[in-house]
C-alpha cells in the first residue's frame, strides 16, 4: 500500500518537472516570425523560408489558413504579416492601417479528374466552367462538351466541381474571371472571396481542392498552377480573350503578367485577369503581402521586410522551379518604397528608406 | 494511516474556511464557464439575430458572403439529418452490440469485447473524419452511391415534381456528402452508444431476468418485456449522449459533409455542418462583421441545441441509476 | 409486449422468434465490430507506412522531398496537453471534491454536476471559439492576444476540468466513510480529513481520471485550430502559434502531396495508439488498486 501510494506522486512529480522543462525550452530557439493567409502562394513563401532559414536569416511561420482569413488575422494583429492573392480595397486598407505590396505573381489553372480521359487534352471554356458551378452542366459527356472536343470518348460521370470551403483570394481570382466571360455566373453568383456556388463541394486551401480532385471521381477544381504540377494533375486548355485555346505554362501566364498596369494601379492592385493576347492564359494573378503601418513589434516587422527583400534578391530560383512569375524589378522597387509607409514612432521601420 | 495533528484543530478555523472557499471556487468555475460560453456566443451573435431575425436567421438558407446574406437553415438541416442518419445506423448496430454482450456472447469474451469496445470509443475523431475522406469516400463514390441509385429510383421526388425538394439517392455520386458524413458520424458514435447501452442493460438485475425465464419466457421476450421496460429511460439516455457527440462533432464531418452552405437536396447532396461551416470560415471573419456574428449566431445555436439534448440525456441516465 | 401476454400454447414458435432476433442482433454487434476493426487495420497498416525515424526527428515541411517529419508536432502536443491537464486536472480535482465531501446532494452541488455532465460532453469547436474570443482577439481580456500555445492549453484544460472533476468525484465517493470518521474521531477538522485523508485513499483513481482526461484532450482539433493555430517550426515559445498533432494531421491529411498523406496517418496512428495506452494505463491501475 506505502508503495503504490508514493510511487504515482513521483510519477506525477516527475511529469511535471518535464513538462516544465519543456515549456522553458522556447526560449532558446531563433526568434520566429508568423504570417498566414493565401495558400496560393504558398509553396513559393515555403520554399523561400527553408533557403532563408538555410542562409542563417529568421524562421518564418506560415499558415496557408486561405486569403480570407490572412486578411481578418492581420486586421486583428494576431500576425505579423497576412497574405492575400486579391488586392484589399483601398478604403479598408487605410480604415486598418496596412501596407500592401505585391510578392509574386502566379496563375489559377483548371484541374480535372475524369476517368479514362487525358484530361490535359481537354478544350474548356470560362463559359461552360462557369455553367458547372453554376450547377448547369451536369455530365462530363454533355453535348457542349463534346462539340469542343470531337474525338474524346467522354465518359457519362457526374461533374463534380469542388470549391475553397475557406475565404479565398484564388476563388476571387477565379469568380473574376468567370463573372467576366459568363453572364449568369455574374449575377447569380458574382465574383468574391467567399462565393455561393450552386453546385460542388468545397475544401480547404489550395491543397484541400487539388486533393479533392484527385480524390472525386469527375472531380474539377481551381488551383494555382504549382499545386497542379507538383501532384500531375491534368489541366485543361483554356479559351483566351483572343479566342485561341492555351495550355497553362509558363510562357502564357508570363504573356499575360507582362500586361499588368503597375504604374497606374492604386495600392499597386494591378489585375491580369482575361487580359487580350493569342498566347495569353487567362486567369494570372499577383499575389499581395499586407503589412500593418504601426506594427506593435518593430522588431518582427522589419524582419518580414528584410525576408521579403532577400525574396525578392535571391528568389528566383524557387520561383521558377515552381513556375511562378517574378515581380520585374522596377515593381519590386515599387514595393520596397511602399514599406516606408510602416513606422515605428516617426522613423520608418524599414533601413532602405533615407 | 499518517497521524492526524491533533492541536491545530483548536485554533481559529481560517485554513478550514479558505479551503472551503477554493473548494466552492472551483465549482463556481464550471457554473461561470458554462454561463461564460453561453453569454460570448450569444452576445458575439446577437448582431445576426438583430439583422435577420430570429425565425429569419433560422429559417433562411441563404449563405452569401458577397451580399452578406446570411441564413443559419442550410447548416442546422446538415447538422440534424447527418446526426439523424447517424443514429439511425448507430442505434441498432450498438444496441446489437450491447445485447450481444451482455446475453449472447460466451462469457469469457465479454470483457475483453466490452474493454475494446470501450477503446474504441476513446480513438480521436480526425481518425476517423481521414478514414472517410481517403478510404469511405471514394468506396462510396464507385460502389454504394451508384447502388443506391439504381435500386431506389422508384422513390418519389418530394415533396411533388412541381416543387421537388427532395432527390432522396438521386444526384452526383461524388462521395462526399450527407450520406457520408451520417456514416463516418454513425461508425464514430457507434462504441460509444455500445458501450453505454452495455453498461445500462447490465444494470438490470439478474432477479428480474430470472422471473421472466421462470415464466416460460424466451430470451427476446425477457429483453423486451422485462429489461427494456425497467431500463427504457436510461437506453434513451445513452442514446442522446450519443446524438450530443453527432451534432457538436466538428473533424470527423468536416472531412466528408462537402462544405457546401446549402440546403441538402438528397442523402448524396454535399451540405455543411454548424461545426464544420465554424472550422471552415471562423478565421476569416472580420472583426465586428455580420459573417462574425452569424458564425457566432450558429454556435448559439449548436449549443443550445447540444443543451438541451445532453441535458434530457442526463435526465434520462439519472433516472435509471435511480430506478 | 408484456410478460403476461406470454403463451405456452406457441412455445417452439416463440423460441425460433427469439433465435431469429438473437442472430439479428449477432449480426448488428459482428457489423459493428468488422468496420471499426476494419478502421483500425487501415490506421495501422497506412500509418506504418508513413512511419520513419523521420517521423520522430524532424519537424514538419511544408513542401514534400524534403525528410519532414512530425517531431514539432510531438512536441507541441506534449507541451499543450501537459500544460492543459496542469490547469485542468487541479481545478477539475477541486469540483470534484466538492461535490463528494461539500456539496453532496445539496441543490447547488446538483446544478454544478448537472453543469459539468454537460461541459463533458459540449461540443469542443465551442471551447475553441471561446478561448479565441477571451484570449487570442486584440485587446483580449486575458494574454496579450494573438494565436499561442498558451491559448490552446487553456482550451484543453476546460476540457479536460469535467473529466477529472467527474472520475474525482465518483472515486471520491467510494473511500469508506469509515475512514472519514476515524480521522474526525482523532479530532481532525473537514479540510485535514479531506487532504490527509480522503484524497490520499483515492489517489490512484484520482491520477486514473487525470489519464483519461489527457488521452481525451491529446486527440482534439476542433479546440486548436482557432487557439494555438499550429506551426510548421520548433515553436515552443508559449505565447506564440504552436503546432500540435492534430493540427498536424488535418493539415497534412487536408493537402494534396502523397508524403503529406503518409505523414498524417502516421500521425493519427501515433496518436491513436498514445489514447489506447493511456486508457489501457488509467484501466491496469484502475484494476490494479480496485483489487487491493
Amino acid at each position: 500500500m506505502k508503495m503504490s501510494k508514493i510511487m504515482p506522486r513521483r510519477m506525477a512529480i516527475g511529469a511535471l518537472a518535464a513538462i516544465a522543462a519543456l515549456a522553458s525550452a522556447g526560449a532558446a530557439f531563433a526568434d520566429e516570425i508568423t504570417g498566414a493567409g493565401a495558400t496560393f502562394p504558398q509553396p513559393v513563401y515555403t520554399r523561400w523560408a527553408e533557403q532563408y532559414a538555410g542562409q542563417g536569416g529568421d524562421t518564418l511561420n506560415y499558415q496557408g489558413i486561405g486569403s480570407g482569413a490572412g486578411v481578418t488575422q492581420i486586421i486583428n494583429r494576431t500576425v505579423d504579416f497576412g497574405a492575400s492573392d486579391a488586392p484589399v480595397a483601398p478604403e479598408r486598407l487605410a480604415s486598418q492601417n496596412l501596407v500592401q505590396f505585391p510578392a509574386v505573381i502566379g496563375a489559377v489553372v483548371v484541374a480535372v479528374n475524369i476517368p479514362g480521359v487525358d484530361g490535359n487534352a481537354l478544350k474548356l471554356t470560362g463559359p461552360l466552367v462557369g455553367d458547372m458551378y453554376l450547377g448547369r452542366l451536369r455530365m462530363w459527356n454533355d453535348a457542349r462538351i463534346r462539340a469542343l472536343n470531337p474525338g474524346v470518348n467522354l465518359p457519362a460521370v457526374a461533374i463534380a466541381p469542388v470549391y475553397r470551403a475557406d475565404s479565398s483570394g484564388t476563388t476571387n481570382i477565379f469568380t473574376t474571371y468567370l463573372s467576366a466571360v459568363n453572364l449568369p455566373f455574374n449575377t447569380t453568383i458574382g465574383a468574391g472571396s467567399s462565393v455561393s456556388f450552386r453546385a460542388g463541394i468545397g475544401a480547404p486551401g489550395n491543397a484541400g481542392v487539388a486533393g479533392a480532385v484527385r480524390n472525386t471521381r469527375g472531380g474539377i477544381g481551381y488551383v494555382e498552377y504549382a499545386y497542379a504540377t507538383e501532384n500531375n494533375m491534368q489541366t485543361p486548355m483554356l479559351q483566351n480573350r483572343s479566342g485561341q485555346f492555351v495550355r497553362p505554362s509558363v510562357q502564357a501566364f508570363a504573356a499575360s503578367a507582362a500586361q499588368a498596369p503597375w504604374a497606374t494601379a492604386p495600392n499597386m492592385a494591378a489585375s491580369m485577369i482575361n487580359t487580350a493576347g493569342a498566347a495569353n492564359w487567362p486567369i494570372v494573378s499577383a499575389t499581395y503581402i499586407l503589412l500593418p503601418k504601426n506594427p506593435a513589434d518593430a522588431e518582427r516587422s522589419r524582419k518580414v521586410m528584410q525576408f521579403f527583400d532577400w525574396a525578392f534578391r535571391s528568389g528566383q530560383g524557387a520561383v521558377d522551379a515552381l513556375h511562378y512569375i517574378p515581380l520585374p524589378a522596377a515593381v519590386q522597387n515599387q514595393a520596397r518604397q511602399r514599406w516606408c509607409q510602416v513606422r515605428s514612432g516617426n522613423a520608418p521601420v524599414w533601413n532602405g528608406c533615407h | 494511516m499518517t497521524a492526524v495533528p491533533f492541536e491545530n484543530s483548536r485554533k481559529l478555523h481560517l485554513g478550514e474556511s479558505l479551503f472551503k472557499i477554493l473548494l466552492y471556487v472551483a465549482a463556481c468555475v464550471v457554473l461561470v464557464t458554462l454561463a461564460a460560453i453561453l453569454i460570448i456566443l450569444f452576445v458575439s451573435g446577437k448582431d445576426a439575430f438583430a439583422r435577420f431575425g430570429i425565425v429569419g436567421f433560422l429559417t433562411t438558407d441563404q449563405w452569401d458572403p458577397v451580399r452578406d446574406l446570411y441564413g443559419a437553415a442550410a447548416p442546422i438541416v446538415g447538422t440534424l439529418a447527418s446526426a439523424a442518419i447517424a443514429l439511425a445506423i448507430a442505434w441498432p448496430l450498438g444496441f446489437g452490440i450491447a445485447y450481444f454482450l451482455t446475453e449472447i456472447c460466451p462469457r469469457r469474451l465479454r470483457a475483453p469485447l466490452g474493454i475494446a469496445i470501450e477503446l474504441l470509443a476513446a480513438i480521436p475523431s480526425i481518425v476517423y473524419g481521414m478514414w472517410g475522406f481517403f478510404i469511405l469516400a471514394p468506396f462510396m463514390s464507385t460502389s454504394i452511391e451508384p447502388w443506391l441509385t439504381e435500386n431506389f429510383s422508384w422513390l418519389p421526388v418530394l415533396p411533388n415534381d412541381m416543387n421537388p425538394l427532395w432527390f432522396w439517392f438521386q444526384g452526383a455520386p461524388v462521395g462526399v456528402g450527407l450520406l457520408t458524413a451520417g456514416v463516418v458520424l454513425a461508425i464514430m458514435i457507434l462504441p460509444f452508444i455500445a458501450a453505454t447501452s452495455r453498461d445500462v442493460l447490465l444494470t438490470t438485475p439478474q432477479l428480474l431476468k430470472d422471473g421472466g425465464y421462470a415464466m416460460g419466457a424466451t430470451r427476446w421476450e425477457v429483453l423486451t418485456g422485462v429489461v427494456i421496460p425497467a431500463v427504457r429511460g436510461s437506453l434513451f439516455g445513452a442514446v442522446f449522449l450519443g446524438l450530443g457527440r453527432a451534432l457538436g462533432e466538428t473533424m470527423a464531418v468536416t472531412f466528408v459533409i462537402g462544405n457546401a452552405n446549402r440546403l441538402p437536396d438528397g442523402f448524396f447532396a454535399p451540405t455543411a455542418s454548424i461545426a464544420s461551416i465554424v472550422a471552415n470560415t471562423f478565421p476569416e471573419a472580420d472583426a465586428g462583421s455580420m459573417k462574425l456574428a452569424a458564425l457566432f449566431a450558429l454556435g448559439f445555436i449548436l449549443f443550445v441545441v447540444s443543451f438541451f439534448v445532453l441535458a434530457l440525456a442526463r435526465l434520462l441516465l439519472r433516472q435509471g441509476r435511480m430506478a | 409486449m408484456s410478460i403476461a401476454a406470454i403463451n405456452p400454447a406457441n412455445y417452439a414458435r416463440r423460441r425460433i422468434f427469439s433465435a431469429f432476433m438473437d442472430m439479428l442482433c449477432v449480426l448488428a454487434a459482428m457489423v459493428g465490430l468488422v468496420l471499426l476493426a476494419l478502421i483500425l487495420l487501415t490506421l495501422v497498416q497506412k500509418g506504418l507506412e508513413g512511419m520513419g525515424l523521420n517521423v520522430f526527428t524532424h519537424a514538419m515541411r511544408n513542401t514534400p522531398g524534403q525528410g519532414g517529419g512530425l517531431a514539432n508536432a510531438i512536441v507541441g502536443s506534449l507541451i499543450q496537453t501537459g500544460i492543459g491537464a496542469l490547469i485542468g486536472a487541479p481545478l477539475g480535482i477541486a469540483v470534484g471534491v466538492y461535490l463528494a465531501e461539500v456539496g453532496r446532494t445539496g441543490r447547488f452541488a446538483s446544478v454544478v454536476r448537472f453543469v459539468n455532465d454537460i461541459l463533458l460532453s459540449a461540443p469542443s469547436i465551442l471551447i475553441g471559439l471561446f478561448v479565441y474570443e477571451i484570449l487570442v482577439v486584440p485587446h483580449a481580456p486575458f494574454l496579450h492576444g494573438g494565436f499561442s500555445g498558451m491559448a490552446g492549453a487553456v482550451a484543453l484544460a476546460l476540457l479536460a476540468m469535467p473529466v477529472v472533476a467527474r472520475t474525482t468525484e465518483d472515486i471520491i465517493k467510494l473511500v469508506p466513510d469509515a475512514f472519514r470518521e476515524g480521522s474526525v474521531a482523532l479530532g481532525a477538522r473537514e479540510s485535514v480529513t479531506i487532504i490527509r485523508v480522503v484524497i490520499p485513499a483515492a489517489f490512484g483513481g484520482i491520477l486514473t481520471g487525470i489519464l483519461l482526461a489527457v488521452a481525451r484532450i491529446s486527440g482534439e482539433t476542433a479546440p486548436l485550430i482557432f487557439t494555438s493555430f499550429g506551426s510548421y517550426g520548433w515553436s515552443s515559445d508559449l505565447w506564440h502559434p504552436m503546432a500540435s498533432l492534430p493540427i498536424a494531421i488535418y493539415r497534412y491529411a487536408a493537402g494534396v502531396y502523397d508524403e503529406h498523406h503518409r505523414l498524417a496517418w502516421a500521425g493519427a496512428l501515433i496518436i491513436t495508439v498514445a489514447v489506447l495506452m493511456l486508457n489501457i494505463v488509467s484501466r491496469v491501475s484502475h484494476y490494479l488498486i480496485s483489487k487491493r
